[in-house]
């Protein structure tokens, strides 16, 4: 790539995603915004939390960082969703396909700000566990927290990338979402220890975002050293790059099966 | 055409339509059985796999709360989106009967949680069924259901002066179902945080439901306590849907979102 494709590349990826997500995402207020990806995620934590006492499972700690991790998914998988599924809603996704742009640039530039505003959902309920709950994390062991948020974030982003093209074709975007949050719910080990789930349930966890980073966290949270989870963390990211490759690839063949068939804008 | 034929009718035709929308059947089968097999993993690894049936009950019982809370709560906008919000308002009978049967639907749509996490748990768990009150479970059931309808009416009739209504609505799922205790004691939450459920039928409908199946005194008590606040939710339903049909009329902001 020659130095002004990578600029424009640049270009499409920072400042065309920023622009298209304060556009798509314009209904989002501080009304709209702290009751759905602020509240919601820290009573899910409270829920889940209270029924680990009942049910004398784990620790407060554990919960935590579980739903924690988890919640990054809720802006992840809707963000990614209606970062694509919006273009539609607001009839400029023609528009935006009859550009020459990259689509790399074009698509990957969305999903920035969506990582990042998972990014704010997951740390304030951290937060928020850390105010409400017995959770009491050494200082030195939150920026290792820190880090497996971001490699979290980054990883559900990527099976919100796939989700958010399969909306190029189906029309309840926010239908899948909630059944793929849900299925990690159930399957990544934030609620219920792996080791206690049925094996193919925790064979299926093993190929999801988060089930790794989780794990991770709650390793560091006892002590163990960044090298010593590394592999996880690694696994979580190659997991992320892989869904974001067929996501990718889904958003491709999508838009090339909407133009031949004159079906963009329908669903 | 009496009240009554008007309720029946949009009854029946609201819970035939519902019962075929995707997202309802996602909101009261699939989301309550996710829960339900959590609920069911975290006792069993917890060792305490003699309280499934109380998860099963709880998890149904958060379903009914969902739909309530989500059909019920956009009623009003959605007709506005749909276009048929003035035409239910310019009907002959007066808007609350109009919209009773439809909250009403979407209450009874939230009882097929419970039969989903009960036939869950009894296929893929073996929890056994037997309930200590059949009688008093079907009774209290039913009270819970129809206080829950009156509350959707309530919810429709408040929720529309508030333009984030589907914000508001996300809120408090969870919320609601930490506060009254569905699935876990409200003894475990902070002292101040127990009035919070007096208020709300699905406290007192839980315990109701919970103490019939699983043995436990002051049923009937509780179910009075469920019918009452129903009774409650239905007369201050009337009377803000009164409010807000003037108030939409004088400012001609009926169709208005």
């Amino acid at each position: 790539m020659t130095r002004a494709g990578v600029t424009t590349f640049s270009r499409i990826f920072f400042i065309g995603g920023a622009i298209s997500f304060r556009a798509l995402f314009s209904w989002i207020t501080p009304w709209v915004y702290i009751p759905t990806l602020l509240i919601t995620p820290m009573f899910q934590l409270l829920f889940f939390a209270y029924l680990g006492r009942t049910a004398h499972l784990r620790s407060d700690s554990w919960f935590v960082i579980g739903n924690a991790v988890q919640s990054a998914s809720m802006a992840s998988l809707f963000g990614m969703g209606f970062a694509i599924d919006g273009e539609r809603w607001s009839q400029t996704l023609s528009s935006v396909l009859a550009t020459p742009a990259n689509r790399a640039a074009l698509f990957l530039g969305r999903a920035l700000p969506v990582l990042l505003n998972s990014m704010v959902t997951s740390l304030f309920v951290f937060v928020a566990g850390r105010l409400l709950l017995d959770f009491h994390p050494p200082l030195a062991v939150v920026p290792k927290l820190a880090l497996v948020v971001v490699v979290a974030c980054f990883s559900v982003t990527g099976l919100g990338m796939t989700t958010g093209a399969v909306g190029l074709r189906l029309r309840d975007v926010p239908i899948i979402a909630n059944l793929v949050m849900a299925i990690l719910l159930v399957f990544c080990g934030v609620n219920v220890p792996l080791d206690d789930l049925p094996r193919w349930m925790s064979a299926v966890a093993q190929v999801l975002p988060m089930t790794h980073s989780i794990g991770a966290a709650r390793r560091l949270a006892d002590g163990a050293s960044i090298g010593s989870v590394d592999h996880l963390l690694l696994t979580d990211v190659a997991i992320g790059i892989a869904f974001g490759i067929v996501g990718f690839a889904l958003l491709r063949w999508f838009e090339h099966e909407g133009r031949r068939l004159a079906t963009l804008d329908r669903a | 055409m009496t009240y009554a034929r008007v309720v029946w009718k949009g009854l029946v035709f609201l819970t035939k339509r519902n019962s075929t929308s995707s997202w309802f059947l996602l909101l009261v089968l699939f989301q309550p059985l996710i829960f339900a097999t959590i609920a069911f993993y975290m006792f069993k690894s917890g060792g305490r796999e003699g309280t499934l049936l109380y998860a099963a009950l709880g998890a149904g019982m958060m379903g009914i709360w969902s739909a309530t809370l989500f059909g019920s709560g956009g009623l009003i906008q959605w007709w506005r989106w749909e276009g048929t919000l003035e035409l239910a308002v310019g009907a002959p009978p007066p808007f609350f009967f109009v919209l009773l049967p439809a909250a009403l639907s979407n209450s009874i749509i939230g009882a097929y949680s419970l039969a989903a996490t009960l036939l869950w748990g009894r296929l893929a768990y073996a929890i056994p069924l037997h309930f200590e009150h059949p009688f008093a479970f079907g009774v209290a059931l039913a009270s819970t259901v129809l206080s829950l309808g009156l509350m959707g009416l309530l919810l429709a009739s408040s929720f529309v002066l508030y333009r984030h209504a589907n914000a508001l609505m996300n809120l408090l799922e969870y919320p609601v179902w930490v506060a009254t205790g569905l699935i876990f004691p409200i003894a475990l939450l902070p002292g101040w945080a127990h009035p919070v459920s007096w208020p709300l039928a699905p406290r007192w409908g839980i315990e109701a439901i919970r103490d019939s199946a699983l043995g436990g005194g002051g049923i009937w008590w509780e179910i009075a306590l469920t019918l009452a606040l129903g009774l409650v939710y239905a007369v201050a339903a009337f009377l803000f849907l009164r409010l807000f049909e003037r108030l939409a009329r004088a400012r001609a902001t009926l169709a208005l979102t």
